[in-house]
């Protein structure tokens, strides 16, 4: 972002819409990840934070019959897809009025109505999925798109290979988009990825690769617009290779001593979310008042979620019997 | 009818009926139409769109088959050998199994898994696995494992009419077994009804799959004697028709179970101890089971004979339950 003219074809709403996505995500984040390290909440979370403007310029892109599937670091995704936020906290919270009752939990987010088919807690299982997804939509021969994140570790799995390859040789209508945050769990990025460049496996299957700095909203939407747009034309997958950083290690109790030194202070001294809250103002698409207007309304919106979540009741006894089949089984 | 050919006709007549229904599966198109030619002639007939010839990657057949499922269609993915579902257990078991639970029930995954297993064709260890105790074992999933041709296509038609993800166990040596009447066009075997292959009052011979044909065998050889043994086909196992067994040991007072997997684990044990549970006080004597033997499966054809359950030891198993039965049974 050090030019700070704004792109002819990207209009400020667009990119208001992708800052008050990101700051939602981060505000909910910070929330709750102070929820649980004050010990009000118990739950396995993993921080997206850092990573938001990667999901918001995506998710700008996206229509509610188009699917998205995530992973356990998934909130950021699921908040750019359009998963109410009430029901979003609620699950996490494990409580009856969860989008999956209580079933789920952070890392098993479902809401179909948005569009967020799956989020699933097993590194690189979401890419074949979301080929099969893909599938459904070239089938019916609708221009659904569907978009699969990751991260930079899942590249390196075997669901990865042969979901490229199958929708490669399918020209299946999908956008693997991968997070690159540069550390796979607590293995750095280079000492578990053959290829300097995630971006270029994409040769390997037929299809563009491309890598982008994904902390940059024009970049990272110029990437995910050609993908989409390709995808929905019919003419097949694009892998995106998003650079970010995660803020707070791989889980809650990280304490990131496998990273870089001074790797961790330079990426939060970069926040995303900042650094575009300043480009908005610098390049005047929005003031400080319009910009404080935004952030404030997220709070309480934020507010009004967690209150929703905390006060809700827990989920009943019985529903751990229910959902397995449609039908109970005799 | 053969039993690939029963097959084959469920599929036909599920892609005539719903546009949601589709396959996928290594080498399934025409003109090959699938190593054991279940599905011949079904891609010329319905397009090769629905009839998906995919590459190698199991992976990504199984996880292609989930996510078109849980976006609404209703995928058949043929996994070519049991053994090979542990190349994509994954996709199977964390994710058919578990999205409905998992989602709170928002998503289903109505998929349907075909694949060959089975020993008896010299494969060796790595194609001839029966391993539908995995699978029985994972709440979410339905396990059928038919024993002909007729139960074939109305099991098979119902697994693809089920909004459950279901494993459909083909054993290869039923393929071509000697042909039998199948009736023709839509024709449903509901999951979870078990047959009574032959009644008899003394002793239940509990089966599935090609072992079904042993125990008849068997109690054909015991009626010689004087025991008269009824033979019980479950058809599935997950549902399980648990009142028909529960209700033919009450009569009987003995069991035993044949199935053709390894013995340790089986699903034999579950049955044992279901029957256990439930009739201990009107049991004559302890359930046996008869089931493979606890290695992975030989190659050469007496050694692989000697793996399988054979119709002798059901019978000598028969011969041993009543012998120390606390009931008085003729012969």
């Amino acid at each position: 972002m050090d030019d700070i003219s704004v792109p002819a074809d990207i209009g400020p709403d667009t990119l208001l819409e992708i800052f008050t996505v990101a700051t939602r995500i981060k505000v909910c984040d910070e929330k709750f990840r102070s929820l649980v390290l004050a010990g009000q909440v118990s739950a396995q979370y993993y921080s997206p934070r850092g990573q938001e403007i990667v999901s918001a310029s995506v998710g700008s892109l996206l229509r509610p019959d188009d699917y998205v599937v995530t992973t356990y670091r998934g909130l950021h995704d699921q908040i750019a897809k359009g998963v109410p936020l009430r029901e979003l906290w609620a699950e996490f919270f494990g409580k009856a009025t969860g989008l999956c009752k209580g079933k789920g939990g952070p890392m098993h987010i479902t809401h179909p109505q948005s569009g967020l088919m799956v989020t699933t807690g097993i590194v690189g299982s979401g890419l074949p999925i979301g080929a099969g997804l893909a599938l459904a939509a070239q089938l019916r021969g609708t221009d659904q798109v569907t978009v699969v994140n990751f991260g930079d570790g899942a590249s390196n799995i075997g669901a990865f290979h042969e979901a490229c390859n199958l929708a490669g040789v399918w020209k299946l209508p999908v956008v693997f988009c991968c997070h690159n945050n540069l550390y796979a769990e607590h293995t750095s990025f280079e000492d578990g990825t053959s290829v300097g460049r995630i971006a270029d496996r994409a040769a390997a299957y037929g299809f563009p690769g491309v890598r982008v700095n994904g902390n940059d909203p024009v970049e990272m939407l110029g990437a995910a617009a050609a993908a989409v747009e390709r995808a929905r034309r019919g003419e097949g997958p694009t892998l995106i290779e998003a650079m970010t950083f995660r803020f707070y290690g791989h889980q809650m109790s990280d304490q990131n001593e496998y990273m870089k030194p001074g790797e961790l202070a330079a990426a939060r001294a970069a926040d995303p979310v900042v650094a575009m809250r300043k480009w908005l103002a610098d390049t005047a698409i929005a003031d400080e008042q319009r910009l404080a207007g935004i952030e404030a309304d997220i709070k309480a919106e934020v507010e009004d979620a967690y209150r929703f979540a905390e006060q809700s009741p827990v989920a009943d006894l019985g529903e751990a019997l229910t959902d397995v089949y449609e039908e109970a089984l005799a | 009818m053969l039993g690939f050919q029963a097959l084959g006709s469920a599929l036909d007549d599920m892609l005539g009926r719903d546009p949601s229904v589709f396959l996928l599966g290594e080498d399934i198109a025409d003109p090959g139409g699938g190593v054991f030619k279940v599905t011949a002639g079904l891609s010329s007939k319905h397009g090769a769109h629905r009839v998906r010839a995919t590459p190698i990657s199991e992976q990504a057949i199984m996880g292609a088959a989930v996510g078109a499922a849980v976006a609404g269609m209703r995928p058949v993915a043929e996994i070519m050998l049991m053994d090979f579902l542990a190349v994509c257990l994954d996709q199977l078991s964390n994710h058919a199994a578990k999205l409905r639970y998992m989602s709170g029930g928002q998503t289903s995954v109505p998929l349907t898994v075909r694949c060959a297993a089975g020993a008896g064709m010299q494969f060796g260890a790595q194609h001839s696995e029966m391993l539908e105790a995995w699978l029985t074992h994972i709440p979410g999933l339905k396990v059928v494992v038919p024993s002909n041709p007729a139960d074939a296509k109305g099991l098979l038609t119902a697994c693809i009419l089920d909004p459950d993800p279901c494993v459909i166990v083909e054993q290869s040596l039923l393929y071509f077994a000697p042909p039998q009447p199948v009736p023709v066009g839509h024709h449903v075997v509901p999951l979870g009804v078990a047959a009574t292959v032959r009644s008899g009052r003394d002793i239940t011979l509990i089966s599935y799959g090609r072992q079904v044909h042993d125990a008849v065998a068997a109690a054909g050889v015991l009626a010689a004697d004087g025991i008269e043994a009824e033979v019980l086909d479950l058809r599935s196992l997950v549902p399980l028709d648990e009142r028909a067994v529960l209700e033919s040991v009450a009569r009987t007072r003995h069991a035993v179970v044949v199935h053709e997997a390894v013995r340790r684990n089986g699903f034999g044990a579950e049955l044992a101890a279901l029957i256990s549970e439930s009739l201990f006080d009107e049991l004559g004597a302890p359930v046996a089971r008869v089931a493979g033997a606890n290695t992975p499966i030989p190659y050469a054809k007496p050694l692989e004979d000697a793996f399988l359950p054979s119709h002798d030891a059901i019978v000598t198993a028969v011969r041993a339950t009543l012998a120390r039965s606390r009931v008085r049974v003729a012969g």
